[in-house]
């Protein structure tokens, strides 16, 4: 292994971080979906980082299912979207106000 | 038979009853037709109770009968109990005879009023409640009866509620029992204080035991019970109420401002006569005050132009009268005063309801005169009231007025004698100048009007000569010879023989050669005065007068005194406590939680900002938190 666990986990940790940024900063919606994919890529990534470092299967299993999840995720994500674009014609977060008060 | 006595009471109460659930949903004849029943029905009941009594011997004429217990609580221990016995028989007559009478008038005089079984009910409970007033056997009875007449005259004077005059007059005539009725309780809660009972036998029995003649106690509990009749019986100072009453239907002002509620004052010092012997001081004050207000009132009808308000000025003089007899211990005098007054007053004011019925409702006398031809029924009986209330022999008011004042006379109470006699003046000129104005003088009548007049139909016209008739002949027929004649024998049980100053038959029929010179000197000069309705002497003497005649117009502004002194005080008061009190601290607390929670919705309210990266931001500080927790912390 010429690449230590260590590189792995930082790595995982600066794609974390910058699915953060993504999802706090953002206006567009589906600029934000992304980066939740993104957060949890990283997730995954840490992951199977972990089982093959440990040489534990468990890992790799569980990444099998956040996998599940985030596509059942996006699946109704984007339908959520799509029903709001339909009726406000914009994806800009700032302009899903309804809750304020 | 006594054991039935509930039911004189009883039937008005079923009437009441029957009326004011079912008044509506029957036929309006049948409304007046239940009513009368009732009152017939205790008229018959009373008759009967009174032939029982006639059965037993003189010196046994009294049954208790108790019903059922009412209050246990403690020493208090009172029952629905009824007393009969000579006074309460005496009373019931009245009540039940005159009673029934004005129904049968009220079926024709409110025959088109649209709110007919309304009241007939409120008759009938009337009825019911002075009636249970009078054959009480305990104070909390009577009290029971006496707040519910108080409560029918209020709904009664206020009949027609939707008139802001009658719906105040009713108020005041509440408002101002209720102050007498202050006394009253306070009385009877002395009363149960000292004696350890509201039951009459009790009380009466040992009053000359447990009360010091004279004493604290006894001065107390009489005058307490006084301030309560004065209140009922419209005496000084609280008689405002009585003429603020003939807002009411005129059976209304016949039955109750005339023949009985008003009369429950006397009744019931004449019943407590035993507590009222033991307070001699008290005794002579209801004397002068009775005295006093007879002579008041009397100059106030002189100068009134209302056909009503001057009969009750009239109402308001001659209860004086009986107060008077009261305080010079002649009290069967006065209750037999009350008896006859109820004859010649009823017809005075169903008398009055016929004018004011024949001409569509007018009421002033200014607008009357010459009625005599087209009413002649009706003039017929009033004048025959008219003599009554002055006091003519052989007529009723005759003799009792007299012994009345034989006894302040017997009694060595001459200034209280000499007040009752011009008194009677009085009452002779302001009856017959009433009299003359209407029936004789000046046809004033407004022209549209006078094609409608017509004598009252038999409904109303049976009830006057009845009446005629008891007024005709109740005085003589009972009252002769003075103080010895059938009343006074059937009643003088019930006060315990009371000695009455004896005076010699000299001197009676000397006062009383004195009291019809009187009598006949009043009339003389009101039919001298009115009898034409040209004679100059009435304005002149007016003009002459002025500031008199002014005072007497405005009743000495005794309603304005009171407006001032008692009612603005207690109105600036009341909106005072209301701005400061209830606007400020009650509803000032119950907003301010109001407000403070307010507080906390806007304030927590500002977490929703409805800002989904604001949201998003939350969540991850939150993460990071608990995160940064199980790191850290632990």
């Amino acid at each position: 292994m010429a690449v230590g666990l260590p590189a792995y986990l930082v790595l995982a940790a600066i794609l974390f971080v910058i699915g953060v940024a993504g999802v706090v900063t953002r206006r567009n919606i589906l600029i934000i979906f992304m980066s939740v994919e993104l957060m949890m890529n990283a997730v995954n990534l840490t992951f199977v980082a972990f089982s093959s470092f440990l040489r534990a299967l468990d890992g790799q299993v569980f990444v099998f299912f956040i996998l599940v999840v985030a596509a059942a995720e996006v699946v109704v994500g984007l339908a959520i979207i799509y029903a709001i674009f339909r009726h406000r014609e914009t994806v800009d977060v700032t302009d899903m106000n309804l809750m304020k008060g | 038979m006594p054991d039935l006595i509930w039911l004189v009471p009883g039937f008005p109460l079923l009437g009441f009853l029957v009326l004011v659930f079912g008044g509506r949903r029957m036929p309006r004849r049948a409304a007046g037709a239940v009513a009368c029943a009732a009152a017939g029905l205790a008229l018959v009941y009373a008759l009967g109770a009174l032939a029982f009594l006639l059965r037993q011997p003189a010196d046994a004429r009294r049954v208790t009968v108790a019903l059922a217990p009412w209050i246990r609580a403690g020493n208090l221990d009172v029952s629905w109990g009824f007393l009969l016995d000579p006074l309460s028989a005496v009373m019931i007559l009245v009540v039940t005879g005159v009673g029934f009478l004005i129904h049968v008038y009220s079926v024709g005089y409110m025959g088109d009023d649209r709110d007919y079984p309304r009241f007939f009910a409120y008759l009938n409970l009337f009825m019911a409640c002075m009636l249970m007033l009078v054959l009480a056997d305990n104070y909390l009875v009577m009290f029971l009866g006496w707040e519910g007449v108080g409560l029918c005259s209020y709904l009664l004077i206020g009949f027609w509620y939707e008139k802001q005059s009658a719906s105040d007059a009713g108020k005041k005539a509440f408002i101002v029992n209720r102050v007498g009725d202050a006394g009253f309780l306070l009385a009877l809660f002395l009363i149960f204080h000292t004696f350890g009972s509201l039951d009459f036998d009790s009380v009466f029995g040992q009053a000359v035991t447990r009360l010091d003649p004279g004493g604290l106690v006894a001065v107390l509990i009489a005058l307490g019970l006084f301030v309560g009749a004065t209140g009922k019986s419209a005496q000084l100072p609280l008689y405002v109420w009585l003429p603020d009453a003939m807002e009411g239907p005129t059976p209304v002002s016949a039955l109750i401002h005339a023949a009985t509620m008003v009369t429950a004052g006397v009744y019931m010092v004449a019943r407590s006569s035993a507590l009222f012997d033991m307070a001699p001081g008290v005794l002579l004050l209801v004397a002068v005050v009775g005295a006093l207000t007879a002579v008041f009132a009397a100059t106030i009808a002189c100068v009134q132009n209302d056909i009503k308000r001057v009969v009750a000025y009239s109402t308001i003089s001659q209860l004086g009268y009986m107060f008077l007899g009261c305080g010079v211990g002649a009290y069967a005098s006065a209750v037999f005063h009350l008896g006859t007054h109820a004859f010649f007053k009823a017809l005075l004011f169903l008398g009055a309801g016929s004018v004011i019925h024949a001409l569509g409702g007018e009421q002033d006398i200014r607008k009357m005169g010459q009625l005599r031809k087209k009413l002649p029924i009706t003039r017929a009986t009033f004048l025959l009231a008219s003599l009554a209330n002055a006091g003519i022999v052989p007529l009723a008011g005759f003799w009792s007025k007299d012994e009345i004042l034989a006894a302040a006379f017997g009694g060595h109470h001459y200034l209280l004698w000499a007040l009752g006699s011009a008194g009677a003046l009085l009452t002779a000129f302001y009856m017959f100048r009433l009299y003359y104005t209407v029936f004789e003088g000046k046809d004033h009548v407004d022209r549209h009007a006078a094609h409608h007049v017509h004598e009252s139909p038999p409904v109303m016209a049976y009830p006057l000569i009845a009446l005629a008739v008891g007024a005709c002949g109740v005085g003589i027929i009972f009252g002769f010879p003075p103080d010895h004649g059938l009343y006074h024998r059937f009643v003088a049980p019930a006060f315990g023989g009371a000695a009455v100053h004896e005076i010699g038959t000299g001197t009676t029929v000397g006062l009383a050669l004195v009291a019809t010179i009187i009598a006949l000197a009043g009339i003389a000069l009101a039919r001298a005065w009115y009898r034409t309705g040209a004679h100059p002497a009435p304005s002149r003497v007016a003009e002459r007068y002025r500031g008199l005649y002014t005072t007497l117009v405005n009743k000495y502004w005794v309603d304005e005194a009171y407006d001032a002194a008692v009612v603005e005080p207690i109105r600036r008061g009341s909106v005072r406590l209301w701005k400061a009190f209830d606007e400020a601290i009650v509803d000032g607390m119950v907003n301010r939680v109001g407000d403070w929670v307010q507080g906390w919705a806007a304030g927590l309210g500002r977490f929703q900002t409805g800002s989904v990266p604001t949201y998003v931001l939350s969540f991850l500080v939150g993460a990071v938190a608990v995160l940064g927790y199980f790191l850290l912390a632990r």
